[in-house]
């Protein structure tokens, strides 16, 4: 095979068990410096892709190349020192600092019994630093907390000094300040050494950002492969999760819960963001309600476009005509309540304080 | 911190080294004749002319010894082994039933040869005893395939031994009289009646399984990790898990062929290493286990005879006496960190 500088590469790769298939003809390369991420929904297969990828579970068909070499072809010790996980499953590790753990990455490289000499634990020391987990050295690793355990578990793994780095849902369970912890860590890992990484994430709002190629699962095959932007764009997400009630806003990368339907009780006069929490509120008590006149580049819009029964939008940068204060201002009359978050009224939104003012004449706030 | 705990290696090392030459020596000293250690180190080393004194250390009192430290050595091992493999503190030879596994199969064939009228050597009783632990352990591992939980393990694990003991028990009962009075007294663990030449025997066996034991440290070490981060570290799991499964039977069979079914020794010496060494480290635990199961039966050994002398006592019932109460406590300390 001609050297396409590609790391780890799938070609029509089948994952699965003997009796059943459970992901079938699957192809990417992945180059070194890049991070692909694995989504999709639960039960999708990206565990089975990655375990078959680990050599954990046996190829059923397809080719998988890992630097240039068959991994078929390719025993546990020559993968070891190309590859290193970190997997899902929970450790139970008797007596062992998490130096002891970190110390298990230099497996690979250290002789008959094990025993590691200056240079190892100088790659130990520097993988523990890069986590931040140096001052945990000599503490018993099953007294730490999650975050800390996987931020140990990372370091291992980049102890091992691999050209792969395999992440099973490295974030899950994690508190958001060790989620971005751990894949700043991975950045600046791809980054300086030049690694490649593969992982799988369920956190889309990670996978969007810290991402350099995201390969989408669904039903059993590769739905998807492009780079974020190509990914989080228009209602793919909520194709790809199979999402009827609900929406998920990409640019934020937030989920909505369905809008209530029915004829607005209340018509909410929003802008610049103030409104939202006064959707939520109104989402959460069943409440039907309109909104408006929101920009379409307002930071609210998406949230109010989820959650409303109706939205009177604005083109962006336009001050609000006429026609849409009309229409607002019908909607006021058949719900015969108002609610106004905004506190400041500026040029462009001059129409908000005439429905403002009409509301407050016919005390409907 | 590193040299603290090299220097606390060391220290362990030398204490179990001490203590088990301490124990030698009063192994082939204390009896119902009783010797100095003075004495009995002159007729060790050929400076005490006595017949006498000569016919009891070293017929007697030096194999039952050298029994004791070695066949408790490859206990301790074994249970290591098993602990590590099936990743279960209480994991043993005998409360998973392969030493009892490994009775029923040697009590079968000695009693088949008694009643055929010719004589077993050492060889066929190992294989014997192997054929037995291996048959349990297959028992176990098809059931460990299914079960997650520890308790369950060890639950199947003492069945299985019952399920051992009601075979031999059957089979006890086609033996001549004269003859259920030796297995009786085999059957329920005994360091007494091994002669000068299973020795030899002996020790080559375990010194060569332990050492087995001892150069695959290293993939037990990355095995505590669990079995798919051991894979990704470059061990071949399979070639592992096979090694494993004989080295520990065959240690488990040679003690059981010899010494007959010795209880306890192969949960409780692992775990008092591993608090005295405070690591679990195979490189450290392995060869610390040998010495210190050696201390253990030897010692256990010792009060077997001595207390209520001229009575003996099985040797089963002091270590079960000690042991099974460090079961009890590893249980609780594992509740109390699961809690």
């Amino acid at each position: 095979m001609m050297d396409n500088g590609c790391v780890l590469c799938a070609k029509g790769l089948a994952a699965g068990y003997s009796k059943k298939i459970v992901v079938d003809g699957l192809s990417f390369e992945l180059k070194p410096g890049q991070i692909l991420t694995l989504i999709g929904p639960n039960g999708a297969g990206k565990s089975t892709v990655l375990k078959t990828i680990t050599g954990h579970l046996p190829l059923v068909s397809g080719e998988l190349m890992l630097c240039q070499k068959d991994l078929k072809a390719m025993n546990e010790k020559e993968i070891s020192k190309k590859m290193s996980v970190l997997l899902t499953e929970k450790l139970t590790a008797e007596r062992m600092t998490c130096g002891d753990v970190v110390c298990a990455g230099r497996y690979p490289y250290t002789g008959m019994f094990g025993v590691l000499d200056k240079d190892d634990i100088k790659k130990v020391k520097e993988a523990m630093e890069l986590t931040a987990v140096s001052e945990l050295y000599d503490r018993d690793f099953g007294q730490i907390s999650d975050g800390q355990r996987q931020c140990v578990m990372l370091a291992r793994a980049i102890a091992q000094e691999p050209e792969v780095l395999l992440l099973d849902e490295p974030t899950s369970y994690l508190d958001v300040g060790h989620k971005l912890q751990i894949l700043t860590v991975i950045r600046k890992l791809v980054t300086k050494r030049n690694i490649a990484v593969i992982q799988s994430l369920h956190e889309l709002d990670m996978a969007q950002k810290f991402s350099d190629r995201v390969l989408c699962i669904k039903d059993g095959k590769a739905d998807r492969i492009g780079t974020p932007e190509e990914i989080f764009e228009g209602s793919y997400i909520l194709k790809l999760y199979g999402i009827k009630d609900g929406s998920y806003d990409t640019y934020y990368a937030s989920a909505e819960m369905p809008a209530v339907k029915g004829d607005p009780q209340v018509f909410v006069i929003g802008g610049g963001g103030k409104g939202i929490s006064v959707y939520r509120r109104l989402q959460r008590q069943g409440i039907p309600f309109a909104a408006g006149v929101i920009h379409e580049n307002d930071i609210e819009y998406p949230a109010a476009k989820a959650l409303a029964a109706a939205v009177i939008a604005e083109r962006a940068f336009e001050p609000i005509s006429e026609e849409n204060i009309e229409k607002a201002r019908q909607i006021i009359k058949k719900c015969g309540k108002v609610i106004c978050c905004a506190d400041t009224f500026g040029a462009m939104n001059k129409g908000n304080e005439t429905l403002y003012n009409y509301a407050a004449e016919n005390s409907l706030l | 911190m590193e040299t603290k705990r090299k220097k606390l290696y060391l220290c362990g090392f030398l204490l179990l080294l001490f203590l088990s030459a301490v124990l030698f020596v009063l192994n082939l000293g204390m009896g119902s004749s009783s010797m100095d250690p003075s004495g009995s180190l002159a007729v060790l080393f050929g400076k005490n002319c006595d017949a006498a004194a000569r016919r009891i250390i070293f017929d007697i009192r030096l194999p039952r010894a050298t029994a004791a430290l070695l066949l408790g050595g490859a206990l301790s091992v074994a249970g290591f082994l098993l602990q590590s493999f099936f990743r279960n503190p209480i994991a043993g030879p005998f409360v998973l039933g392969i030493s009892s596994g490994a009775k029923m199969t040697v009590a079968i064939v000695m009693i088949a040869a008694m009643q055929g009228g010719f004589l077993l050597n050492s060889a066929c009783m190992i294989t014997a005893a192997f054929v037995g632990a291996l048959s349990s352990m297959g028992v176990i591992l098809l059931v460990s395939g299914r079960v997650k939980n520890m308790a369950q393990l060890i639950i199947t694990g003492v069945m299985i031994g019952y399920i051992c003991n009601a075979v031999t028990d059957l089979a006890a009962n086609f033996a001549d009289d004269a003859n259920i009075v030796n297995l009786h007294n085999w059957s329920m663990g005994s360091f007494s009646g091994i002669k000068r030449d299973d020795i030899k025997i002996i020790a080559a066996m375990v010194f060569i399984a332990a050492l087995c034991a001892f150069f695959m440290s290293k993939p037990i070490d990355a095995y505590r990790l669990g079995e798919a981060y051991a894979e990704n570290m470059g061990v071949n799991i399979r070639f592992f898990r096979v090694a494993l499964i004989f080295i520990s039977s065959f240690l488990s069979a040679c003690v059981t062929a010899f010494a007959g079914p010795v209880s306890f020794v192969g949960v409780a010496v692992p775990h008092l290493i591993k608090s005295l060494f405070n690591t679990a480290k195979p490189i450290i635990i392995i060869p610390a286990s040998f010495l210190g199961g050696g201390c253990f039966c030897m010692c256990c050994d010792l009060m077997a005879r001595m207390l209520f002398a001229p009575r003996e006592l099985n040797v089963s019932t002091v270590t079960a006496f000690f042991g099974a109460p460090i079961v009890i406590w590893i249980m609780l300390k594992r509740e109390k960190r699961e809690v």
